[in-house]
């Protein structure tokens, strides 16, 4: 009963929140000097001022910004973003397209970089000290820093451009009709972006387990074990992995936040038609509907991340579950 | 703990030097940028994509630019706009920090709402959205860098005084009459100095790298301003004719400098560390 009492509280929390972000992303769009209505005609139109006035007066953009702001979240609720002004398409349309893209890069990669950070983490930290952890730890520092689109440019230069085993970008190869392209070719343009998102995200979860598996190596339950007579491996599948499993999978779902913007990056280097650049291109083009509703899912995104990891650490770690109660 | 038993200097000389190192590095690329003459990155069409050599060590681009002295020019814009970062989120979160831990009620829930107002979106649409707001440009971009490094730091602040509010010395002052003003002036600051310190340090990187990120994303800082973003960008354009140089020494010098100041942050922490500082 509390917990679910706790679970609809911090639901609430996240909504109230996510309201606020919205009206935060809401006021930094409406007060841009950029304006929506040139970026809609362009600059070199012959509208009339009278039909400019129009227009301005129909969008309501000379509305005071509480209800400018009210109207969006009335129409929101209705299900209508407005119209995305690069892709002349309704901005729901265009994100649900683009994101079914961006969802699979970023799943792939985000269980890549959990799953293999997690194995090579656990081998490092049972290792520690030899060569292979070297490596990794030293692999791993320079990652931490290199930024993801460099990465991405260095594995085009190394995979697409001097070895020909992939191609520079896109999701399907060009001048080919959409009935032709085959799963095969989707999963060979998907390859590299994974990759460089994977090796992106990978280092914080090695060295975090690495870390916490050497901290539980050296403490006192486990030489405990050890005097009982239990086995390197036992200690390890029994002790360490449990105890270490849990916070490992929590750190995964509060990355979320570094996970989308690597990913926005990956694809405006790969030239991937996902959220990522559909982000720059509403950006650069003054789309404030499209870059508001990207703002809202992202926002979405993050919080959700969040709150399985809030859940998370309270189901399996009862200090923080007392703590909160 | 093996390793410095080899050498005979100990490991908080050898850090030290480390540092001092990384310091000299960095400060030489800031200043060397800074005072450099716009003619030596010039264009120059009769000198254009030339490969790395002794003249043009990193190569040239299509302009017949010194890739070299556009990347040092780069990464200085990048340190003023990381140093300008870091002076504005400094002082924020060391304010919000402890009065959001000293005054706690109201006060406290405003900054943790803040807080997570600004998580709450992914840094990099924050960035967007904010230099977008500013009409993008330099300045949106030097803003937005600077305007979004403070939360993280503001947490730690937080934490920091949190776990000073109930020790002795601090419930002492309390009894003795001090204002909470006082108290935080006088026996917050100081100890919250240097877990601040370090993490103003390690904003740095952070700092450095959004800049370069949405650069490259092409916001902000015009083709002709040398900007690591900018120049990667514009490699893009040459890798698959394979111009690999145009990519690669730049990104090198980025992960260089984020790399030291990542190392000087780490080993700032490390020295200080009770526990770890006199191995």
């Amino acid at each position: 009963m509390r917990k679910k009492k706790k679970f609809l509280l911090e639901f609430l929390r996240m909504l109230l929140l996510l309201f606020l972000v919205c009206l935060f992303a809401f006021i930094l769009i409406a007060k841009s000097p950029i304006d929506p209505l040139v970026s809609y005609i362009g600059t070199n139109s012959t509208l009339s001022v009278e039909a400019k006035k129009q227009i301005a007066e129909y969008w309501g953009l000379n509305d005071p910004l509480p209800q400018r702001f009210l109207t969006w979240v009335v129409n929101l609720l209705h299900g209508d973003m407005g119209t995305s002004i690069t892709y002349k398409k309704p901005v729901i349309q265009v994100i649900m397209e683009r994101f079914s893209y961006s969802a699979i890069l970023m799943l792939l990669a985000w269980l890549f970089s959990g799953i293999f950070g997690f194995i090579i983490g656990t081998i490092c930290g049972i290792r520690q000290g030899g060569i292979f952890d070297r490596i990794v730890k030293f692999f791993c520092l320079t990652m931490k820093s290199a930024p993801t689109f460099w990465l991405g440019l260095m594995f085009l230069v190394i995979f697409a451009v001097k070895l020909g085993l992939f191609p520079i970008g896109m999701a399907v190869p060009m001048g080919k009709l959409a009935s032709e392209i085959t799963l095969a070719d989707r999963i060979h343009h998907l390859i590299l972006p994974v990759v460089t998102l994977t090796v992106a995200n990978i280092s914080e979860v090695v060295l975090y387990t690495r870390q916490r598996l050497i901290e539980i190596i050296n403490s006192d339950f486990v030489l405990y074990a050890r005097t009982r007579g239990e086995n390197e491996r036992q200690i390890i599948t029994r002790h360490v992995l449990r105890n270490i499993a849990l916070p490992a999978i929590t750190l995964q779902f509060a990355s979320f936040s570094e996970l989308f913007g690597g990913m926005a990056l990956a694809e405006n280097v790969f030239a991937y038609p996902g959220i990522g650049t559909a982000t720059t291109a509403a950006a650069l083009n003054g789309d404030a509907p499209l870059l508001m509703g990207i703002a809202l899912l992202s926002a979405i995104f993050v919080f959700s991340g969040n709150l399985i990891a809030n859940l998370l650490y309270g189901v399996f770690d009862p200090r923080i579950r007392e703590d909160e109660a | 703990m093996k390793k410095t038993q080899r050498s005979f200097l100990n490991r908080r000389v050898l850090l030290a030097c480390f540092i001092a190192i990384a310091a000299i590095y960095l400060i030489g690329i800031f200043i060397w940028g800074l005072a450099m003459n716009p003619n030596d990155y010039a264009v120059h069409y009769e000198n254009k994509l030339l490969s790395p050599s002794a003249s043009h060590l990193f190569g040239t681009d299509a302009m017949g630019r010194d890739m070299f002295k556009r990347c040092i020019k780069g990464l200085s814009n990048s340190l003023v706009i990381g140093l300008l970062a870091a002076g504005f989120s400094s002082v924020v979160a060391l304010i919000l920090g402890i009065a959001s831990a000293v005054f706690g009620g109201w006060v406290d829930r405003t900054v943790k709402l803040l807080v997570d107002l600004c998580m709450g979106l992914p840094h990099l649409v924050l960035l967007i959205l904010v230099s977008y707001m500013l009409g993008k440009g330099a300045l949106g971009v030097t803003c937005a860098v600077a305007f979004t490094h403070w939360p993280g730091l503001t947490r730690i602040v937080r934490q920091e005084v949190l776990q000073l509010k109930s020790s002795q010395y601090v419930q002492a002052a309390y009894r003795m009459g001090k204002s909470p003003f006082q108290v935080a002036l006088h026996h917050m600051v100081p100890h919250v100095l240097p877990a601040y310190l370090i993490g103003l340090v390690l904003l740095f990187p952070h700092a450095i790298m959004h800049e370069a990120s949405i650069t490259f994303l092409g916001f902000g800082l015009s083709k002709e301003t040398p900007a690591i973003g900018v120049i990667l960008s514009e490699s893009m354009n040459y890798i698959t004719t394979g111009k690999w140089w145009m990519a690669v020494f730049p990104g090198v010098m980025l992960l260089l400098a984020v790399i030291l100041f990542d190392g000087i942050g780490e080993t700032l922490k490390k020295l200080w560390n009770p526990m770890s500082g006199n191995e």
